[in-house]
């Protein structure tokens, strides 16, 4: 009777509890990844602090905007006043009557010209820098003194060489935004483990080799650091090289919205600035962690 | 008979800031094809130097070192190194790791698929195939110094280089690792030359033992021969009359006629 009896509990209670139990952890770890209900949570908590604070931005401007001699309009007359360029950024009236999703997308046509320039340039001069003594003996005391020149103090010699406002902006682009990828590449090849180059002599890669295959992806979290800095520099030079040079940019845009006293539109500008600056940085900083998957881990 | 690789009076010393400072002082060693030799000293006497002199990775500063009676006065794949750290390129996967070994020594002389299957081969060697493709951060110590070791035989050297290959693993692994290294060896017999610093490990291992004296301008003190058939088993050998012998010479020579002395600078 009773070894019977410990022999019913032994068989019941060894595989109930112990199967299921596994099965309910796996489960659950798979559900809490597709948990609409979590992911609902995650977005809420990272969206509304956000939200809350520009809304309570939205209301103190209002009030403080509100009186009839207020210099700058409220929000609800931005909206008001400016409502087709809220509503509608890729209209296209004729040549200067255009959308400002457009006239983004100008800008950032010289950005992508003059950053890609300084993204290639500055990569292989730091690279140079970083690897040779005496290239950095030679070149870094001069990239010091010209980083510090304010990217609108280069306009007026760009226009005076290459006499035309286009080219004139992608260059002080490009010399705004270089400064910051020669120096952090610079620092990540100086970085590259010494084992790196052992290897690579081992192998007796040659100068293009090493370049591509060890330097490059070695020093690759320093160059995106680089990068990151520069696209966010380019940008902000781009937007005061084309109030001064004129065309049809988000810079002139503003400066021609000044000129016309239309406030709103300005406001409504600077908006669209701040958000494509920011997609800007983000996209870079993704790229960087999408190419440097790996080479953080030791 | 010419020796397969010979170091001729070699002399090396560093400046630094006006300052000589002599670390190997007229080295002279001749080792056969297919030896295994490992070098053991105390920290600091220069053993490292001395294999990257072998390696190429530094010029001697008198002398020369000798493979097949050519000099060396360049790192080249025909002396492959394993490094102490492993080495490898953390942005690579294991596969591709070799691969860039393989594709720029055999790249004009075989093809892809012929590349593929050494690579392959490589991998089995070390019984590493399964993780192909996996990076180095996310495979353990030994695994990616069995990595680093088949990255090195891939290139098919004359002379297989280890710098501490197992200093920086624990016991269990060590002695896994070195049981692949004696398998390795037996079955391609490659030409090795090791750096150690453990007692134990260059007797299991090696045909020759060469110890250094302390530095500055350390030189080859003594070097013992092991007459110790192979393939060698770690267990039975621990009681074997030959290995204990061994085994105390090596240690009478380290801690007896050269004590590292601890504040030598």
């Amino acid at each position: 009777m009773s070894i019977q009896a410990i022999e019913d509990t032994k068989v019941k209670a060894f595989p109930a509890p112990a199967k299921p139990a596994e099965v309910i952890a796996f489960t659950a770890k798979v559900r809490r990844r597709f948990d609409p209900t979590a992911i609902a949570g995650k977005l809420a908590s990272t969206l509304v602090p956000p939200a809350v604070v520009i809304i309570v931005m939205l209301v103190v401007w209002q009030v403080a905007c509100s009186s009839p001699n207020a210099s700058l309009p409220p929000p609800s007359q931005v909206w008001n006043e400016a409502y087709d360029l809220i509503a509608h950024p890729f209209f296209d009236y004729g040549p200067q009557d255009i959308g400002l999703a457009w006239r983004v997308l100008i800008s950032l046509q010289r950005v992508a010209i003059g950053f890609g320039l300084a993204a290639i340039v500055g990569v292989a001069l730091g690279a140079l820098v970083g690897q040779s003594i005496w290239a950095m003996r030679g070149l870094d005391p001069v990239f010091q003194i010209l980083r510090t020149v304010p990217p609108l103090a280069w306009l007026p010699l760009s226009l005076a060489a290459f006499r035309d406002s286009s080219p004139s902006a992608i260059f002080v682009i490009f010399i705004t935004s270089i400064w910051p990828v020669i120096i952090n590449t610079a620092v990540g090849v100086r970085n590259i483990p010494e084992d790196y180059r052992n290897v690579s002599r081992i192998l007796r890669l040659n100068q293009l080799e090493f370049f591509v295959k060890i330097m490059v992806p070695a020093a690759a979290p320093y160059i995106f650091t680089g990068l990151r800095i520069g696209i966010g520099l380019s940008w902000l030079a781009i937007v005061a090289a084309e109030m001064l040079t004129g065309g049809v940019g988000i810079g002139f845009f503003i400066w021609d919205a000044w000129n016309s006293s239309r406030l709103p539109d300005i406001i409504v500008a600077l908006a669209y600035i701040g958000v494509t600056g920011f997609c800007l940085d983000r996209l870079v900083a993704a790229a960087g962690a999408f190419v440097t998957r790996g080479t953080t881990a030791k | 008979m010419t020796a397969y690789l010979k170091l001729d009076h070699i002399d090396k010393s560093f400046a630094r800031g006006g300052q000589v400072s002599e670390v190997l002082k007229d080295i002279r060693l001749t080792i056969d094809k297919g030896e295994f030799v490992s070098i053991i000293g105390h920290s600091g006497c220069g053993k490292s130097t001395l294999l990257n002199l072998i390696a190429g990775l530094t010029r001697v500063s008198a002398g020369a070192v000798l493979l097949e009676d050519k000099e060396v006065d360049s790192p080249g794949p025909e002396r492959a190194v394993v490094f102490q750290n492993h080495s490898l390129l953390p942005w690579l996967t294991v596969y591709e790791n070799i691969n860039l070994a393989v594709s720029k020594v055999f790249g004009s002389t075989r093809t892809k698929a012929e590349r593929h299957d050494w690579i392959m081969r490589n991998l089995d060697l070390v019984q590493m195939a399964h993780a192909r493709d996996k990076r180095p951060a996310e495979i353990s110590g030994g695994m990616k110094q069995r990595v680093g070791i088949a990255r090195a035989l891939a290139m098919e050297p004359k002379i297989l280089l280890l710098d501490e290959p197992f200093g920086a693993l624990d016991a269990l692994t060590r002695a896994h690792l070195q049981d692949a290294v004696m398998d390795i060896h037996s079955r391609l017999g490659s030409t090795t030359i090791m750096i150690t610093h453990d007692v134990d490990e260059a007797v299991l291992l090696s045909d020759r033992i060469v110890m250094m004296t302390n530095g500055p301008a350390a030189t080859i003190g003594e070097v013992l021969a092991v007459p110790l058939a192979r393939p060698r088993r770690r267990i039975e050998l621990s009681s074997d009359r030959t290995f204990l012998r061994c085994r105390e010479a090596v240690l009478k020579f380290l801690y007896e006629r050269h004590r590292f002395v601890e504040a030598a600078e």
